[in-house]
Order: structure tokens, then C-alpha cells, then sequence
């Protein structure tokens, strides 16, 4: 077997055996990395040098005896908008580019003890501000199944990245959906975490509130191992959670059976519809007859809030950024403009974010300073919040009838790259379906359920905070029923 | 701008009735910081005490000092006032480059505590100062400013930032508006700050040392005619010590009573206070303020302190200072004059202190006082701004019981101690001030005035015994003031009787 087609499950039991070497798998999807990513741009950053001493490290511990950490020699693709020490950090910015942190981010240090081999830094819409990745200032990504087409975003990068058997497993972040709907549109699986379940130390910080990092695998059990790998609580984040984190890999194992019986799937009524491409609508009700036969029970459900969700989020997340992205200054790091000895400090901290920041990043700066304004924060801000109050109601309510939620991941497949950067609204629309579960701070994952016109479409699983479990059973149970309906994996269709 | 002609104090008063505010920040003696795990120190290498939180770096997150949050629900008791059940950090947006993240965590609409008072005793009537909040947020870092004359921004050449500071916790103390002190608000206001420090100190939460930066006022003055409208208002910053704090007050009684006599409006803006002129001097203008666009903070969890832990912590705290003043005014029986003589003079802690460590309350009040308060008068500082100790008092007054050293000698000793040259005992030993003692040297020096004054010695052996002054003074001069003239006086009439 191909170390790049190999599964992260398969890599890390194939290294621990010693079928294997850690450095073998590393240098393979360096090859890969090679030999596409002038096409796809999935890469920023390649940190070669720290990767394969890192495999080595693996390799010798092997072969002196040690006991492996459960995902050693795994490799992975890291959006550039987690810190990492000594390697370049710029969340796709202009205003950071250069920068190399001194200190690395709560998870890298979890994924490093896990074992697992960061090759890099990926793309993403900068600040993590899109949903295509063409607003990265370093050019976009492109989806590994039609380079004509964006691979979603914000973690684009992440996305194309493991779609492209550039890397088994990639970490990404999602303020309102960008790592679910990057996923749906590559054909892979994402999650994202309860908030808190997963530290934020480390990530540089788009929408507190509302950021969360989580796992992208080609496979559910794959995003739930290097789930297990980064969730818990960490004290360096006042937000982290103190419970423990539910068995995530024992969810997907016990899922993949297909079997749903005694499970209650709610259909939310306001996702869906007008407004939805047909092909992606017929996908999710086809799996939604498959969930059926499996033994749920299926009922429909409402939750009339989510229509405000968008309104909302483009409140709130702008508001937090503003505050945010106000130390991107030019005193301590990053880029400095316009410092000539003559102009005022408040000169070149004007002109160092005129240039530094790309046309989203200030419109969503704009945006929010003046929602948090004196005189408009009850109107805005203020409101936003009440609306979250009344979507994180609509899910409580709605559990108390179901055990998970389901809905598209996006309303379309993979868009061509350059339709919606001049059309703001129609790409906020892109995240319609994954605004909900950002703002009531609750899991929900984006597993692939079938094709439209040959472009994957994701289905989303949504389940009650603390309940991530619950979205990896069902959505092993979808890959199953789904591969089973197409007579190989999804991701196998792909003509890449 | 106009300069409106000053008035006397004393017109000012006859026209109008000043309104006072203070806004104080108290730095908090926690072991780190409010955020972050990096320690407190004052006065280490700049930026040697930070760390990615403090230093505000991208993707690092706070994490709430549990200390600095006891220690500020304490001050909240101490000051009397309602401790939230339900509070929360809050972001003060603005771009300032000794502010890390150019927002600063404070707290806004949700502070830790609200509704209290604290009173202070003005020439022993008690004036009531009610406190409208107290909350808990970071410091800024320090600028300074290269190149140019003023050390302002303007005219440098370049700007050095220090970030030790950034981040350590900072308490800060808003009293409700004070009306009604008349010609007193500027001695209320220094009472008020007084009585506060000295709180504060008791719980032993800061240094409150206004000389380092660790207690810092802000003053609001305001003036309107009696009865009409309270006026608008100024606020006076760099108030750095309690003597200035009376005194910007009264510059600005007088400051603004010029404008309104006039007929000119006060602009609402903030003003510095300037200790070398005693003069406030016009800053940024509050009609063109920030919008400081608060928010809670997202990235800390809201606090909600446990009414019974907030229970407990009443138990830890101490009598206050005013009740503390009675008491110890009863135990050293002085009048309302003597001890009120004292609190003035900010010397409370300095003469309880001095008692403790054994000199009698008479000899303290005569130190601190007399020689040593004319010292601080002259130096232009307070009283514990002097370089010697309560103890090194008591250790001076003992010497002076003890008959080592007599009072012309003291001063001696208290001026090598006051210049860093050791405790009393020290400086007595080195600077060789003993009185001399030694009968045979004594004896010697005064046989020595004897033979070198015969028409003396003869008119005090014929009786005349008002002569020995003469020789007393000679034995004084070649003993250089180092012996005791009774004693002398006793050596000579022995010898010649
Ligand atoms: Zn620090």
C-alpha cells in the first residue's frame, strides 16, 4: 500500500509494527506535497527539517524498544493560524508574514506527544475570514477535485490538502463553519468541537467566542483519533472545558456498524429548501432514507431561530475581531510601513494596517468597531447575543425530541474559484447551514454522503455541547451506507 | 487660550462650592501577574518580566489571578460595599503602544464590587466618602520617550516601551461625586486618599507606595454656585503623592473659579497635575474622546463568587484605620488636637510603629513631629519618604536615654542615618559621637581647663561658683560637644572645692 493512501489508523499501526518507518511516511507525503501543491497551493509553510527529525525521533524510539504514542509517524497538515514555535506563523496576512513565534500552541504540543508529524502550514482566507480561501494574501487553494473550484474555507488548505493524499490527517479551525464546510466540499470528514472542548491557546484568535480548532480526516475514525488527541482541558484557557472528554474513537468504531437503532434524527426544517442546490438536497434526503433504514426514526423538526443565525454571526464575529485584531500594530512584530523617522506612531500604525490587512479582514474590522460603538452596541451587538440565547434555546428544545440534527453542510458543492469574491453576501450564504451550532457553541461534524455532478456533498450532524460522541457514531454509520450506496469510498470517485 | 485672572482661595470659596471625585488605582503585591504567570517586581531590567500573554502576542489567551480577584473583594469589605454574586472582565478598546493588545482587560458595567463608603475624620469630625465601585483590570506597560527636551512624545526622536509592567493586576477605586466639603474638599480629598492607602495597607495587598507608581489618583473637580447645578468637570491626572492631591484640587478651585468669574465655561477634559508648579495644565480634550467600544471579554469566564468563601474573607479584615485612630488615641492619651496633629501628618504607622519597637509615645511625637517633620517639609516629601525607620527612632531615642549621646549629638546621628550611613548605634560608633564618658579623659580634658585657666579655677575655689560656666565651655570645645555638661560641671567643682 501507498503510504499517501493509507489512512491515519492504518500509517500509525503500520509504524508501530515496523512494516514501516515514520520518516518513509514522512518522505512520501513530502513527494506528494512535491509533485501537486504547485497546483493545489495547500501549503504555506514546509517545515521539512523539523518534520523528518521528528519522524527519526519516532524511528529510533522504535527501534530502542519505547512504547509509541498512539498516532506516531502520522502526518499532518496544520492551518497557519495555530502557533507554532520556531516555524513561521502568519494566518495567511500580510500583516504577519515573517513572523516566527516563540512559543507553540496548547494542541501542537499535544500532537507532538501524540506523535504525530506536522509537515507544514496551510492556507487558509486570512484571518480565517471566508469561505473559500481566496482571501488568503498568499493566493488561493484549489480543490483537488476540480482546480477550478475553491476547496471551502476558511481551512481550505487543511481541506485540500488531505483531499489531495497531501496529508492523512489536517487540523483547522471554525468560527461559523470553516472547517464543516471545506470538508463537505473536498469529500472528507470535519468537526468541530464543543466550544472548549479543544484549547484555544495558541490560536490566533479571529472570534473568541466562537473559534474552535478541530480534526480533518479522510475518515471518521481518523478525525476521531487526532480529536482524542487535541480535546481536553488545558488551564493556560479560561474557556477550556473541565469535563471529560466523551470516547470519540469508541463512537465511531461502534458506528460504523450502521446500526441505528433507538437513534432519533431530527431534520431541521429551516435548512433546507429554496435556496439549496437540488443535487445536494437530493444527496442529503437520499442518506437521510438510508439513516431511516438503518433504525433511526426521523422526524422533522424546527427551529425558527436558525434564520436569524446569519445576521447574527456577522455581529459578533466582526465585533470580537475588530477587538482582536487592534495588537496587528507594528510595534512588536510583524510588518512595520511607513516608519521613516518623520511620521507619528499613530501614521505608521494606520499605514502598517492599510497595507497589512486584505479588503475582508477591513471590512469586517469596520463592521464591527461600529456595531460595538456607543450609542449602536445594544442595537447590534447587543442583539446578536439575544439571538444566540434564542438558536442555543432551538437546540435545547430540539434534543429534547432527537439525538442528533442533520442538515447539508453547505447549500452547494464546491463553487468555481472567483464567483463570490466581488459578492460578500453570496459568501456568507456559503456558511448558512454552520452558523447554528457556532453560535450555541455545540458539536456538529460534516461527513460526506454523496455526490452532485460528480462534486462531493457533505451532511451535517449536529448533537447536544458535550456530546461529540454522538456525531461521530452517526457519521461512521453515514460512511458506511454511504460507500456501501457507492461502491467505494467517496473520496475513491475523485478523478484526482 | 484665556487666562482668566485668578482669585484667592478664600473668594473662590465665597462664590462657589466645589464637587470632587477620585479615581484611584492601587497596584496589587500579587506574586504574578493579573494574566499571566510572570512575577511583579518592581524595578527589574525592562522586558525581562513577560511572557507571550503579557506581551500580548497572537494566539495567547489570560488566565485570572485567583489572588489578585481575594484581593480585590477584600478591598470591596474593607470599603463597605456589596461584593457582585455575578461579574465580568470587560474589553476597553484603544490603541496606545504601551497597551500590548491595545485593548485594555478591565471590568465595566459588572464590577467586582459596588455601593460602599469609607470615612475619614477631618480635624475629628467624621466625613462620610461613598465608594461606587471598585474593580479589577490589567496595567499598561511604560513608554518613555527618547530625544526630545520634555520627555513627552512630542519632539522625540524615538520611543522605548517597557512591558514589565503590562499586565500586573490594578485595582481601581471610583467614589461616588463628594459635595457639600466647602473650602475643605481639597484636605477631604487628601483625607480620603490617606485613609484609603492606609486601608489598603492594612490588608496587606499593595505597597500603596504613590513615589513608585503602586497608588495612583486621578481627581474630578467640579464648581457651581451654591444651590444652582453641579458644574462640569475636569479631571486632573499625575497626582503622584498625597500632599498633591490637596493641592490640585485647590489650583483647580482657583483655576476654575477665574473662568467662571470670567464668565468663560469649563472644558470637560483631563488635566495634568504638575508637582514642581503645583499648576494643572490642559490634556486631551474629553469632548473628542475614545469610544472605548467595551465588551465583555470572551476569552474569561464570567466570576461568581461564592457568598460563603465572600463571608469568610470578612473575617480577614482589619479594624479600620478611623476606629483604629480612637483606640489609639484612648491607649496614648493625647487630645483631639494631638492626634488629629498626627494623622496630618501622615505619621499614624510611623509612631505606632516607633512605640513598638520600645520608645515611649512622647519621644515618637517629638521625632517624627519636630526634627524629622521639618526635614520632610524642607525635602518637600513625606514623612516615610525619609530614609530611616521607626526603628532606627527608637534605637536614637534609647541612646539618648541611655545618656550615650545628648540631644545636640542626636541630630548628628539622625543626620548620618537620614544620609545612609546605618542604624544610630552605626553611625554614633562611626562617626565617633559618643559622649565622652571615660572619667579619666574627662578628668584629663578638664585638669587640662583648669591649668589653662588659674584666674578661673581661683574665683571658683574663692566660691564664686557661677565662674564654672567658663570652664564648662572650655572642656565642651576641646571634647568637641562630645561630653555631658552636667557631668563636667560636677568634675569641676569636685576638683576645685
Ligand atoms: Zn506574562
Amino acid at each position: 500500500m501507498q503510504p499517501i493512501t493509507m489512512t491515519a489508523a492504518q500509517i500509525a499501526d503500520a509504524v508501530a509494527q515496523g512494516q514501516i518507518s515514520a520518516r518513509e511516511v514522512a518522505q512520501a507525503h513530502f513527494d506528494q506535497i512535491a509533485s501537486v501543491d504547485t497546483e493545489l497551493n495547500a501549503f504555506l509553510t514546509l517545515d521539512t527539517e523539523g518534520a523528518l527529525a521528528a519522524a527519526d525521533a519516532i524511528d529510533s524510539a522504535r527501534a530502542d524498544g519505547e512504547k509509541l504514542p498512539a498516532l506516531a509517524g502520522v502526518p499532518l497538515a496544520l492551518k497557519d493560524i495555530i502557533v507554532t514555535k520556531d516555524v513561521e506563523t502568519t494566518a495567511a496576512s500580510k500583516i504577519l508574514k515573517g513572523w516566527v513565534p516563540p512559543y507553540d500552541a496548547t494542541i501542537v504540543r499535544k500532537m507532538r506527544a501524540a506523535g504525530i508529524v506536522v509537515l507544514g502550514k496551510t492556507n487558509l482566507d486570512e484571518f480565517a475570514m471566508g469561505s473559500s480561501t481566496e482571501n488568503s494574501a498568499f493566493g488561493a487553494t484549489r480543490n483537488p477535485w476540480d482546480r477550478t473550484r475553491t476547496p471551502g474555507g476558511s481551512s481550505g488548505g487543511s481541506s485540500a490538502a488531505v483531499a489531495g493524499y497531501e496529508a492523512p490527517l489536517a487540523i483547522g479551525t471554525d468560527t461559523g463553519g470553516s472547517i464543516r464546510q471545506p470538508a463537505a466540499v473536498t469529500g472528507i470528514v470535519g468537526h468541530k468541537p464543543t466550544y472548549g472542548a479543544v484549547s484555544r491557546y495558541g490560536l490566533i484568535a479571529f472570534s473568541s467566542s466562537l473559534d474552535q480548532a478541530g480534526p480533518f480526516g479522510r475518515t471518521v475514525l481518523d478525525a476521531a483519533l487526532l480529536h482524542e488527541a487535541i480535546a481536553g482541558h488545558d488551564p493556560a484557557d479560561s474557556t477550556s472545558l473541565t469535563a471529560p472528554a466523551p470516547d470519540v474513537v469508541a463512537a465511531a468504531r461502534e458506528g460504523a456498524d450502521a446500526d441505528l437503532t433507538g437513534l432519533t434524527v431530527g431534520v431541521v426544517t429551516e435548512l433546507g429548501g429554496a435556496g439549496y442546490e437540488a443535487g445536494v438536497s437530493a444527496a442529503v434526503a437520499a442518506t437521510i432514507a438510508q439513516l431511516s433504514n438503518a433504525g433511526a426514526k426521523v422526524v422533522e423538526i424546527s427551529c425558527p431561530s436558525f434564520d436569524y443565525a446569519l445576521g447574527a454571526y456577522y455581529l459578533i464575529a466582526p465585533s470580537e475581531a475588530s477587538s482582536n485584531l487592534a495588537k496587528f500594530d507594528a510595534v512588536r512584530f510583524g510588518l512595520r510601513v511607513g516608519d521613516n523617522g518623520v511620521a507619528s506612531l499613530e501614521e505608521v500604525m494606520s499605514q502598517t494596517r492599510d497595507a497589512g490587512f486584505g479588503a475582508e479582514v477591513k471590512r469586517r474590522i469596520i463592521l464591527g468597531t461600529y456595531a460595538l460603538s456607543s450609542g449602536y452596541y445594544d442595537a447590534y451587538y447587543g442583539q446578536a447575543q439575544k439571538v444566540r440565547t434564542l438558536i442555543s434555546r432551538d437546540f435545547s428544545k430540539a434534543f429534547e425530541q432527537c439525538d442528533v440534527l442533520v442538515s447539508p453542510t453547505s447549500p452547494t458543492v464546491a463553487f468555481p474559484l472567483g464567483e463570490r469574491v466581488d459578492d460578500p453576501m453570496a459568501m456568507y450564504a456559503a456558511d448558512l447551514c454552520t452558523l447554528p451550532a457556532s453560535l450555541a457553541g455545540t458539536p456538529a461534524i460534516s461527513v460526506p454522503c454523496g455526490l452532485s455532478e460528480g462534486l462531493p456533498v457533505g451532511l451535517q450532524v449536529m448533537a447536544p455541547a458535550f456530546a461529540d460522541d454522538r456525531c461521530y457514531r452517526v457519521a461512521a454509520a453515514v460512511e458506511t451506507l454511504t460507500t456501501a450506496a457507492l461502491g467505494k469510498p467517496l473520496l475513491a470517485h475523485s478523478t484526482f | 487660550m484665556t487666562v482668566a485672572h485668578a482669585p484667592s482661595y478664600e473668594s473662590a470659596m465665597s462664590s462657589y462650592e466645589p464637587v470632587i471625585g477620585l479615581e484611584t488605582h492601587v497596584e496589587l503585591g500579587t506574586r504574578t501577574k493579573m494574566f499571566c504567570g510572570c512575577p511583579t517586581e518592581f524595578g527589574a531590567e525592562p522586558n525581562t518580566q513577560i511572557c507571550p500573554v503579557c506581551l500580548g502576542l497572537p494566539g495567547a489567551l489570560p488566565v485570572a489571578n485567583a489572588a489578585a480577584i481575594e484581593a480585590t473583594i477584600r478591598i470591596g469589605l474593607a470599603l463597605n460595599c456589596e461584593i457582585a454574586s455575578w461579574s465580568r472582565f470587560a474589553r476597553k478598546n484603544y490603541f496606545y503602544p504601551d497597551m500590548p493588545k491595545n485593548f485594555q482587560t478591565s471590568q465595566y458595567d459588572e464590577p467586582l464590587c459596588v455601593n460602599g463608603y469609607l470615612d475619614v475624620v477631618l480635624d475629628g469630625e467624621t466625613v462620610r466618602v461613598e465608594i461606587e465601585r471598585v474593580h479589577l483590570e490589567e496595567d499598561t506597560g511604560k513608554s518613555l520617550h527618547v530625544g526630545g527636551s520634555t520627555g513627552r512624545i512630542h519632539g522625540a526622536t524615538h520611543s522605548l516601551v517597557d512591558y514589565n509592567r503590562a499586565g500586573i493586576p490594578l485595582v481601581e477605586i471610583v467614589t461616588k461625586p463628594v459635595a457639600g466639603a466647602g473650602a475643605n474638599a481639597p484636605q477631604v480629598a487628601k483625607a480620603y486618599v490617606t485613609e484609603l492607602r492606609d486601608v489598603i495597607r492594612a490588608l496587606g495587598v499593595s505597597d500603596v507606595r504613590m513615589e513608585q507608581g503602586s497608588m495612583r489618583c486621578d481627581v474630578n473637580t467640579s464648581l457651581n454656585r451654591p444651590g444652582a447645578q453641579w458644574g462640569t468637570r475636569t479631571e486632573t491626572k499625575n497626582v503622584n503623592s498625597l500632599r498633591s492631591v490637596e493641592r490640585a484640587v485647590h489650583s483647580e478651585i482657583i483655576r476654575q473659579a477665574g473662568l467662571l468669574d470670567a464668565g468663560e465655561r469649563i472644558i470637560q477634559e483631563t488635566r495634568h497635575f504638575h508637582e514642581d508648579t503645583g499648576q494643572t495644565t490642559s490634556g486631551r480634550s474629553k469632548e473628542e474622546a475614545t469610544d472605548y467600544r467595551y465588551f465583555p471579554e470572551p476569552d474569561l469566564v464570567p466570576l461568581a463568587p461564592d457568598a460563603a468563601w465572600v463571608e469568610s474573607l470578612k473575617a480577614t479584615i482589619p479594624e479600620p484605620p478611623s476606629v483604629r485612630i480612637r483606640r489609639l488615641q484612648e491607649a496614648w492619651g493625647l487630645t483631639d488636637h494631638e492626634m488629629s496633629s498626627i494623622v496630618n501628618a501622615g505619621a499614624v504607622e510611623l509612631i505606632t510603629a516607633t512605640v513598638e519597637s520600645g520608645a515611649t509615645v512622647e519621644a515618637a511625637r517629638k521625632w517624627w513631629l519636630g526634627e524629622l517633620a521639618r526635614r520632610a517639609n524642607a525635602q518637600d516629601v513625606e514623612l516615610e519618604q525619609l530614609s530611616i525607620t521607626p526603628a532606627h527612632v527608637a534605637e536614637l531615642q534609647a541612646l539618648v536615654d541611655a545618656g550615650r549621646i545628648n540631644d545636640k549629638l542626636a541630630r548628628q546621628a539622625l543626620e548620618g542615618v537620614l544620609a545612609g550611613e546605618g542604624s544610630p548605634e552605626q553611625v554614633v560608633a562611626a562617626r565617633g559621637l559618643e559622649v565622652v564618658s571615660d572619667s579619666g579623659a574627662l578628668g584629663a580634658a578638664v585638669d587640662a581647663a583648669i591649668a589653662d585657666n588659674p584666674d578661673i579655677a581661683a574665683k571658683i575655689r574663692d566660691g564664686k561658683l557661677a565662674a564654672a560656666g567658663a570652664l564648662v565651655g572650655a572642656v565642651m570645645k576641646s571634647t568637641k560637644g562630645q561630653a555631658d555638661a552636667k557631668t563636667v560641671r560636677e568634675l569641676i567643682l569636685s576638683k576645685l572645692s
